[in-house]
């Protein structure tokens, strides 16, 4: 019984220190990109800055914010994000409510053309054909209206729908609430978690996608920040940057301006995520019952 | 409540069916509003899904942009043998499973191993503390990854001068320009960035195991280790069993956002997949039909994956998908 205790304990300090390492280990290169943005880019470049800002300087920041095509990339990104996890969800909520419903004609016809779509898809080419054709490319609509709907949200939404007591629709009904009313009026109020989920994941998404930006679009004026970073980081293109700086002294390099737009590209979801963690824990769990 | 009128016998066969037409029409008549909410999503699905799908014959075709879909001239085969015989076949097929394999074999058991041990820690702060950091990774974007790690390994990077200074090495390497790190590189910040989040779905099944189970094994006398061992393990292998098969089926998506980033000419032979090589062909040369049909070949040997798992497990553990 004492050797147990002990070898316990030693497991728990084992444990403790493990999980210390990882912490260390997922924090530190964030770290390290935020004090060198944070650093003047000609004293960055001779190496060394591991723990804190040598020379400590918001240059690189203001090179950022005063550049057209970022600031323009970045306003793309937030209209995309807004706009896109606005209609993702509601679309998706209101088709999930409406095949819910037990008694809806047709239902299980939906759920099989659904179902189906999970496993097969035309792949690239067809799709990129298929845009071409609906000439939604070079248009703000191709980050939109390919990811309005998903049939895979839609199972987690219809999970959580099904728990609702029926006894809030019939209310409405006897109100004379049509089904789409109730559908807003009711439903959506009472189903925040799963919403709050939901708008994290797509918006999460469209924060972060950059490939879109690549294939489908051609207009500087229309690509997210993560597509103008992706040219920076695969092709090497920040030059373009830091020679549109037109000051006396620069002590900024395309190296320490690229390091400051990733921060500015990843601050907003590094803030947001840690307050709806209850919700999208919660929403895993709905999402990992089986129908 | 019309509809529940009920339908005297001696009206007959023809009645009733006229009967029940009417019914039925009455029926949707009064969901109206719901069925235009429900086909709306139909209508999204068929254009944006099975649209494309039908879009696959032009892998059986000789398309190009001037003509339409239907109008191109059948060319059979042509393009699967032709992707046979291409030279980049062997390294592109290659790198798809050897990188996917790498991850399933090292990346699937490690968010196990994280969800169990996190679940042992004492103190209900920390582990929530180590949760949320966890999770940060998965909220970067790969290009922000890419930007982190081209820094990292570059000749002048920290990684370089790390192994410098312990004398792994005498001089510095630019990894990402060689292709024998490419596989690791791939791996590993993979593994990074999805450890927490992966384990999300653990910790959750690890929750709905009852408190009874363990009370119960403590008074027989059961260590931490047997608990975990012979209690938490088996719960939750549901759970594992599921996100194995998805897994195993996943084999030949390699993560497209991942490699097309960290890509370039130098490392191409060892960072090439199925999935980049589809664009490449595709999208920068525009050889449609090629592509589409070397996607099809990948979307077909992806589905017999799907299937093979899904009865393996079957049988060896009665949890299956479908």
């Amino acid at each position: 019984m004492q050797t147990r205790l002990r070898s316990e304990k030693l497991f728990d300090w084992f444990n403790m220190l493990v999980m210390l390492l990882i912490c260390f280990a997922t924090l530190y290169p964030v770290w390290y990109v935020l004090i060198n943005s944070l650093n003047e880019g000609t004293d960055a470049m001779r190496g060394g800055i591991y723990w804190f800002p040598r020379a400590f300087s918001l240059e690189n920041y203001t090179t950022v914010f005063k550049n057209d095509g970022l600031m323009t990339a970045f306003s793309v990104t937030v209209a995309k994000t807004v706009v896109g996890t606005l209609i993702h969800v509601f679309f998706t909520a209101m088709v999930a409510y409406a095949i819910s419903q037990k008694e809806l004609v047709g239902r299980k016809l939906y759920l099989i053309v659904g179902t189906i779509t999970m496993f097969f898809s035309g792949g690239l080419i067809p799709q990129y054909l298929l845009f071409r054709d609906l000439q939604l490319l070079d248009t703000f609509w191709v980050y939109i209206l390919p990811a309005m709907f998903s049939f895979f949200d839609l199972i987690i939404f219809m999970t959580f729908f099904r728990e609702i007591p029926y006894g809030l629709e019939e209310a409405a009904k006897i109100d004379g609430a049509n089904d789409f009313s109730i559908f807003v009026r009711v439903i959506i109020p009472v189903s925040m978690p799963v919403v709050a989920t939901i708008s994290l994941f797509h918006g999460v998404y469209q924060w972060n996608d950059y490939f879109a930006g690549v294939i489908y679009v051609n207009n500087p004026d229309l690509q997210p920040i993560q597509t103008f970073l992706y040219r920076i980081v695969a092709l090497s293109g920040s030059n373009q940057i830091v020679s549109t700086v037109t000051g006396v002294t620069k002590t900024v390099t395309s190296q320490s301006v690229k390091l400051a737009t990733m921060v500015v590209a990843t601050l907003p979801i590094v803030f947001v995520y840690p307050f709806l963690q209850k919700y999208f824990v919660k929403g895993f769990m709905i999402g990992s019952m089986k129908e | 409540m019309d509809s529940q009128v009920t339908i005297p016998e001696k009206h007959g066969n023809e009645a009733t069916r006229v009967n029940k037409a009417a019914l039925f029409y009455k029926k949707l008549q009064r969901q109206k509003i719901l069925q235009i909410m429900a086909l709306s999503g139909m209508v999204w699905l068929i254009i944006f899904h099975y649209i494309p799908i039908y879009g696959i014959i032009i892998a059986f075709k000789e398309y190009n942009i001037v003509q339409s879909i239907s109008s191109a001239p059948w060319a059979g085969l042509y393009h699967f043998k032709e992707f046979f015989q291409d030279d980049s076949l062997g390294y592109v097929i290659k790198n798809t499973f050897g990188m996917s394999l790498l991850k399933l074999v090292i990346g699937f058991p490690i968010p196990i191993l994280f969800a169990l041990l996190l679940n042992e820690l004492r103190s209900v702060r920390f582990k929530k503390a180590v949760q949320t950091i966890s999770y940060l990774p998965h909220f970067l974007s790969w290009v922000i990854l890419g930007g982190i790690l081209t820094t990292w390994l570059a000749d002048v990077g920290i990684i370089n001068k790390v192994l410098l200074a312990l004398g792994f090495i005498h001089e510095p390497i630019s990894y990402l320009a060689e292709p024998s790190y490419f596989w690791t590189i791939v791996v590993s910040s993979d593994i990074w960035k999805e450890l927490g989040w992966s384990a999300i779905i653990y910790l959750a099944a690890i929750t709905g195991v009852s408190p009874e189970l363990y009370e119960a094994a403590t008074i027989d006398g059961a260590g931490r280790f047997q608990k975990m061992y012979y209690i938490t393990l088996p719960m939750i292998k549901g759970t594992i069993t599921i996100l194995f098969i998805l897994a195993v089926s996943g084999i030949l998506n390699s993560n497209f956002d991942q490699i097309f980033v960290l890509k370039n000419q130098l490392n191409e032979v060892a960072s090439n997949v199925i999935d980049t090589y589809v664009y490449q062909i595709g999208i920068s040369q525009g050889r449609y039909s090629y592509a589409t049909a070397v996607g099809l070949v990948k979307s077909v040997i992806a589905f017999i994956l799907l299937l093979t798992a899904n009865s393996i497990t079957k049988r060896l553990n009665n949890t299956s998908l479908f």
